[in-house]
Formats: structure tokens, C-alpha cells, sequence
């Protein structure tokens, strides 16, 4: 196995009484692509955000290329591109000035280049919060691509596009599929289906499968009919 | 300290982007203005001097300060932006220190927008200009330690009305702490503490420059006390993140 970029070694999150995230662990390797399911409330955002090193784990550790996100955080965090849920930025700046503001603070980022994969030079001088949600999304992807990292983790990259940018995105992540360890996280099963090399199904802060997505259908189920088995049949 | 530039510039940005640095900009010099002709008496003392606009100074800014802070972590928490700059690979202090800098860079422009009052000053009379000087001094000083303390209230809430609130009642606890009348209170009751609060006064202190004497254990106190809330800014940042 080629070398493990995103590691998850027994995280879990409590938030007070409430166990969100409870001892996930999995590794992702250069070349595979992660799709990362389960039903709303399940502990995806939680477990990403761990990794991307926002929230601190009550238990386990994160790694990103071998880094430690709690001891080794800024080393770590410059090795990953990470894309929040709901692709926060600021709205009041330009979408060209914000790419320019992250690569400052990173210290170094090919903005022009993350402009053209994310298909941004049309709006670059204007205002993100005047722009489409979907736009806003591709921001915030372009600004997890500027510095080229080794890893990705994208909360829901495609959600709120359209379908011909959906694709666009699909075809995004295929491409750099090869070079880079990638986490997404989707509700669309068919996305996992389209680009993903591994599927994760989480569920009340479980790891309940782990498998390439041909596996997962092998007995003749469609994703969906799997996806409901799992999160619903452990909770009867 | 690249990073923490970035920062600074794109908050210091932030706030020519909004209404708010028009505001308080106008805001703040009509004020000034006003008050050092009507309550201070500039005129009626006679006196080349900017005492009646120094002494206006911290009061002034105990209302406006927290209005300018009260934007930059609250903000970041309700727009879910914090997530974003957190995960950037900087640490804590940085973008702590980044935000303060850029707020202590609008209150300093906004300060060195009074200078027609030095040149009025200038004009009329033959003033202390070293005293002058030392008082602007002052007013920096005040400036940056209320700015810290106002940060980082702004760093515990996603409200910015409740961050407003927090830093005029924080920043309003060191005005007056060497206030006359709390020091008699306290010294009728609880005389311990009267020594205290005259210690942590900021008015106490900012009287000294205003004076004209810029000493060394007034500019260790401002620097320990902006120090201190930038630290305590990190520190409720890290504990918080996701609230």
C-alpha cells in the first residue's frame, strides 16, 4: 500500500453527555478517493473537522502526512487542503483579494491556477457574498487547492451545484485523484459511485463499512438499498 | 509574522469595506471636537494645551473601542469563517495578534485625524508640544489596551451586541477603577482593595501622559495589560473553538 496521507486513529468526540464521534478510525492513502457517508447527525463534519485539526478529539489522534494535528497543528494543516461545511468565506472581499489573503497567510499558493480549477476568473473581482452558492462553494474549494496540497478534505464540495457543475467538480477530483489522499463527504450515493475508489459509511459516530463501492454492491443491492440496511437496520 | 500581516491587513480592510470605519470615523472627531470646545472649555481656560480634548480621549474611546472590536471574533463565529482561518496552517496567537493590529491601526489613524486640533493649539499659543506628544502617546496606549480587552470578550460570544456590551463593561471596570469615589468607598470599607483598583487604573495611568511624563512602570503596565488579554484572547479562542 502506497504511503497514508489521512489518518484517523481512534478519534472520538464528546460533546458533553453526547458521544459524537465514537473511535472511528481508517487511513487514506495517495491515489484513493474517500467518500465519506451517513445519514445527517452522524459524525462526518465532527470527524473532519478533527482531522482538518479544527476541533480537538476528547480521545484518539488525526494525522496528516505522519502529523499529528494536536502537537505538530501548523505543519500538519499546511500539508491539507480542507474544505468547511457550508464553504465559509469572507463575503465582503473579492473572490481574486480572499484567494490572494489565504496564500499570505499560508506563506505561498498558485492563485491563478486554483482560480482555473475551480473555473473562477469570470467573477474574480467581485464580492463573494454577491455571488451564487455554488460559486461560493467552488471559492471556498479553490482556497483548500491553492497550495496543492497532499491531502484534501472537502465537506460536501458539491452540494449546492448544479448538475453540469457537479460534474465539473466530479471530474476536478478524478483528475487529481492519482497525486493526492482525498476525503469527501457527500449525501448524493450516486457521487460515490462516480469518483470514489473507497466508501465510508458513518453512523451515530460508527465506522459500519469500509469498502471500495463495488464491494459494498457485490450482492446485487444499489447503494441505496445498502446505505439504508446499514444506518437503519442498527438502530431496530 | 507574514501570517499575522495578512491578517492585519485584510481585517484592517474589513473595516473600510463596511460603513463602520466611515462611522467611526465621523463619529469619533465630531465628538472630539465638540466636546473639547463645549465641557472642555478650550477657549475659557485661555491655555495653549490639549488637556480639555486629552482627558475627553479614554471616555471616548471606552464606547467606541468596543465597537470596533466587537466585530472580529463574533463575526467569524456566526459566519462560520472561523473554521475557515483556524484550519489555515497558523497558530492561535497569530491571527489574535493580526486582528489587534489591525484594530490598533484604525484607532491610530483615527487619533492622528485630530490634528487639527495641534495645529489650532499651535496657532493661538506657544504649547508644550512634548506634553502634546506624550498625551497622544497616552491615548495610544489606552487605545491598544482596550482594544485587547474588547477582542477577546469578542472571542467569547457569536453575538456581537453581546461583545459590545462585554467590552464597555470590561473597558468601563479599569476607567474607573482610580476613580475618586471608588477609591473613597473602598477605603471606607475595604481598604485592601482601594490600593488595588488604583493599580489596575487605566485613567490613573493615562493622567501621567496627559501630564506630559511618559514613565517607564506606565508603559510596562499598558504593555502587561494589552499582553495580558491578547493571551487571554488565544486562550478562550482555543477552549471555544466551535461554539
Amino acid at each position: 500500500m502506497s504511503e497514508v496521507l489521512i489518518e484517523a486513529a481512534g478519534l472520538v468526540r464528546r460533546f458533553g453527555a453526547v458521544t459524537a464521534v465514537d473511535g472511528v478510525s481508517f487511513a487514506v492513502a495517495r491515489g484513493e478517493v474517500v467518500g465519506f457517508l451517513g445519514p445527517n447527525g452522524a459524525g462526518k463534519t465532527t470527524t473532519m473537522r478533527m482531522l482538518a485539526g479544527f476541533l480537538p478529539a476528547s480521545a484518539g489522534a488525526a494525522r496528516i502526512a505522519g502529523l499529528d494535528v494536536a502537537t505538530q497543528g501548523a505543519r500538519a494543516r499546511a500539508r491539507l487542503g480542507y474544505l468547511p461545511e457550508g464553504a465559509p468565506t469572507y463575503g465582503e472581499m473579492e473572490v481574486a483579494a480572499y484567494l490572494r489573503f489565504c496564500a499570505a497567510v499560508r506563506g505561498g499558493g498558485d492563485v491563478a491556477q486554483a482560480m482555473a480549477l475551480a473555473d473562477l476568473h469570470a467573477v474574480a473581482r467581485q464580492p463573494i457574498e454577491t455571488l451564487s452558492k455554488g460559486f461560493r462553494r467552488r471559492v471556498g474549494l479553490a482556497a483548500a487547492l491553492l497550495h496543492d496540497p497532499d491531502a484534501l478534505i472537502l465537506d460536501e464540495p458539491t452540494d449546492g451545484l448544479d448538475p453540469n457543475q457537479k460534474h465539473e467538480v466530479r471530474r476536478l477530483i478524478r483528475r487529481m485523484a492519482p497525486r493526492k489522499a482525498i476525503i469527501i463527504s457527500t449525501h448524493i450515493l450516486e457521487e460515490v459511485a462516480a469518483v470514489c475508489t473507497r466508501a465510508i459509511i458513518i453512523a451515530r459516530g460508527r465506522v459500519l463499512a469500509d469498502a471500495p463501492p463495488a464491494a459494498l454492491t457485490a450482492g446485487g443491492q444499489d447503494m441505496e438499498a445498502v446505505f439504508r440496511a446499514l444506518t437503519l437496520g442498527d438502530a431496530a | 509574522m507574514m501570517p499575522v500581516l495578512a491578517i492585519a491587513r485584510r481585517e484592517f480592510g474589513a473595516y473600510f469595506a463596511t460603513p463602520v470605519a466611515a462611522v467611526f470615523l465621523v463619529i469619533f472627531l465630531m465628538l472630539a471636537a465638540a466636546l473639547t470646545f463645549t465641557l472642555g472649555g478650550f477657549f475659557a481656560r485661555n491655555q495653549a494645551d490639549l488637556l480639555p480634548f486629552l482627558g475627553f480621549v479614554p471616555w471616548l474611546l471606552l464606547f467606541l473601542v468596543p465597537a470596533l472590536t466587537m466585530r472580529l471574533w463574533a463575526e467569524e463565529r456566526r459566519a462560520g469563517t472561523i473554521e475557515a482561518l483556524l484550519t489555515l496552517p497558523i497558530a492561535p496567537w497569530q491571527a489574535v495578534l493580526g486582528k489587534w493590529l489591525a484594530a490598533w491601526g484604525f484607532c491610530i489613524v483615527a487619533l492622528a485625524l485630530t490634528f487639527p486640533l495641534v495645529v489650532t493649539v499651535n496657532i493661538l499659543g506657544e504649547p508644550d508640544n512634548g506634553a502634546i506628544l506624550a498625551g497622544y502617546i497616552g491615548c495610544v496606549l489606552v487605545a491598544g489596551a482596550y482594544l485587547a480587552l474588547g477582542a477577546a470578550m469578542s472571542a467569547l460570544t457569536r453575538s456581537q451586541v453581546v461583545a459590545f456590551v462585554l467590552g464597555v463593561a470590561g473597558c468601563f471596570v479599569f476607567a474607573v477603577a482610580g476613580s475618586p469615589i471608588l477609591g473613597e468607598f473602598l477605603s471606607a470599607n475595604l481598604p485592601v482593595l482601594a490600593e488595588a483598583a488604583r493599580g489596575i487604573s487605566i485613567a490613573e495611568r493615562f493622567g501621567n501622559f496627559v501630564r506630559g511624563v511618559v514613565r517607564l512602570p506606565d508603559l510596562v503596565f499598558f504593555a502587561a495589560f494589552t499582553g495580558f488579554w491578547l493571551f487571554a484572547n488565544a486562550v478562550i479562542l482555543d477552549a471555544r473553538r466551535a461554539a
